[in-house]
């Protein structure tokens, strides 16, 4: 007989706390779709849902009710496997992103000390990297499974736009990197929160304006929603999809926004640090749990304030057209984030070696 | 067995299958998709030998941009199993004895090599991270990491050039 030597305790709090997440990331994406008809009756001058339960809060319940029991449809021509594939996927690389990033500091359970993040890998960043490029598989099959020339059309377009503005998105990473010397997420947020330590909106300004209109294509949202775009493509890559196969996909972007949100606040707004307080002086006071709750409220305020910010858009900003979309994309993005890392690499190089001159 | 070992059978296993629907699937998009599988697999056992910054680069710049590039041709030009000419037999036939040398060929060549008393190092050694690696190739490879940078460099102008006409 085989003996299987697995850390059991290990195990079951990685699975526990993996398990938490996802549940966080599904509610509060499911809350997003209400708060984002909110928003936009709010900025209409209309009352949004207000029927489900109070403030309409049931109203997300509702919606996945609704597409639960609506009839699935497989078109004929279509790849049946791949047809199915295409949402599973889209859903499971938008949740994949939660592995690196740090919820908070430690919190002790029954003796063990156990750190908010599911992996703390010393390479985060670049993973964040290859599940977003991973992201465009889920639209690219699901459109070309469809067996319909403007699914197709749409896919295409969604495929080639992330591919674009995720250079850009990079470009403008590395000039963060060069400041911090580490991918790690945790080690980026240590250094924000330490004491005189200065949240990288600071140093980054340019950066994070890239990184905010990048993350804005990469989840295909408004003003670069052009995959989806009603009017010229019907309904974009998600034509053919129904029922709770199409509610993966209009989920998944949800899911995409709240962690690029988070993402940001991660990477420039110093995480789970709470403002203007010495974090490692209130667990002293507070015991190391209560902090813990506290740091993961504060960068989840950070990251609603970013989605809010999303919304505002969408209902603020309307839609490039494709030329503009690419010329956006490889003309002005692409320049201003090679022309921040010569800036920043050249700041980091004199205050490494002094004024050489 | 402990973690690694399971994980080690468990990514050669998916590796090993996905190669071989590469080669056996009737319609080009899953061959792609068993690709793309294989290199999943390819970079977990990157992961196991503690090189993180090849496994990540793998799947970033292979799994992530390349086969991307091979979905978009692939799907454009819409292959399915009707339009793929058949191959004549005798070509088939020459084409496994061809694929038989070579591994023949292979075997005879490795049998001796000293990789095979060489064990891997599983979790340890640290060349593969990303700050030494850095070093590695600022330091002593400088020079032909350079010269790729300028190949790379000549490939995105011949590209230009290419679209331009």
């Amino acid at each position: 007989m085989i003996q299987l030597a697995i850390d059991l305790a290990f195990v079951l709090e990685k699975a526990i706390l993996i398990g938490g997440i996802i549940t966080v990331s599904l509610v509060v994406a499911m809350y997003s779709t209400w708060a984002e008809r909110k928003v936009a009756g709010f900025m209409q001058d209309r009352l949004g849902p207000n029927r489900a339960g109070p403030f309409g809060l049931f109203q997300p319940l509702a919606d996945g009710l609704k597409l639960f029991m609506k009839e699935e449809i497989i078109p004929n021509a279509s790849n049946k496997f791949l047809f199915i594939l295409g949402p599973g996927l889209a859903m499971l690389t938008a949740m994949m992103t939660s592995a690196v990033i740090p919820w908070g500091k430690q919190i002790e359970v029954f003796g063990r000390t156990v750190d908010l993040q599911i992996a703390d890998i010393n390479i985060g960043i670049l993973y964040i990297f290859a599940v977003l490029s991973m992201g465009v598989y889920g639209i690219m099959i699901g459109g070309w499974a469809s067996n319909n020339k403007f699914s197709l059309l749409a896919a295409l377009r969604g495929a080639s736009q992330m591919i674009s503005y995720e250079l850009a998105m990079g470009l403008s990473i590395i000039a963060l990197l060069m400041l911090t010397g580490s991918l790690s997420l945790k080690t980026i947020v240590e250094l924000q929160s330490a004491s005189g330590g200065w949240w990288n909106i600071v140093y980054q300004p340019l950066g994070f304006l890239i990184f905010i209109v990048c993350a804005f294509a990469e989840c295909n949202r408004t003003p670069f929603d052009l995959p989806e775009a009603e009017n010229e493509l019907n309904f974009g890559y998600h034509q053919e999809y129904s029922s709770m196969k199409l509610g993966f996909y209009l989920f998944a972007e949800y899911i995409n926004m709240f962690m690029s949100s988070v993402l940001m606040a991660t990477l420039y707004f110093g995480g789970y640090d709470i403002p203007f307080v010495n974090d490692a002086s209130l667990i002293e006071s507070m015991g190391m749990n209560m902090v813990a709750v506290l740091q993961g409220l504060s960068l989840f305020l950070k990251a609603a304030f970013f989605i809010f910010v999303f919304m505002w858009v969408r209902w603020t900003i309307p839609r490039f057209r494709y030329d503009q979309l690419m010329h956006l994309g490889w003309k002005v993005m692409i320049p201003l984030a090679l022309f921040n890392m010569l800036i920043t690499a050249v700041v980091v190089l004199i205050r490494e070696n002094g004024w050489p001159f | 067995m402990n973690i690694t070992e399971i994980l080690f059978w468990l990514l050669t296993a998916v590796a090993l299958g996905g190669a071989l629907l590469v080669v056996t699937s009737k319609n080009p998009v899953y061959s792609v998709l068993a690709l793309i599988a294989t290199f999943f697999a390819l970079s977990g056992h990157y992961i196991l030998l503690n090189a993180q910054f090849l496994a990540v680069v793998n799947l970033i710049v292979y799994a992530g941009a390349i086969m991307v590039l091979f979905l978009f041709v692939i799907m454009l030009m819409n292959l399915n199993t009707e339009t793929e000419p058949q191959k004549n037999k005798w070509l088939k036939l020459a084409g496994t004895i061809a694929g038989g040398c070579f591994l023949l060929v292979l075997v005879a060549a490795l049998r001796d090599a000293d990789s095979k008393s060489t064990m891997a190092l599983i979790g340890e050694g640290d060349t593969g991270l990303i700050q030494n690696l850095g070093k590695a190739l600022f330091n002593e490879y400088v020079i032909p990491f350079e010269i790729s940078s300028v190949l790379f460099l000549s490939a995105m102008v011949g590209a230009v050039v290419l679209g331009k006409k």
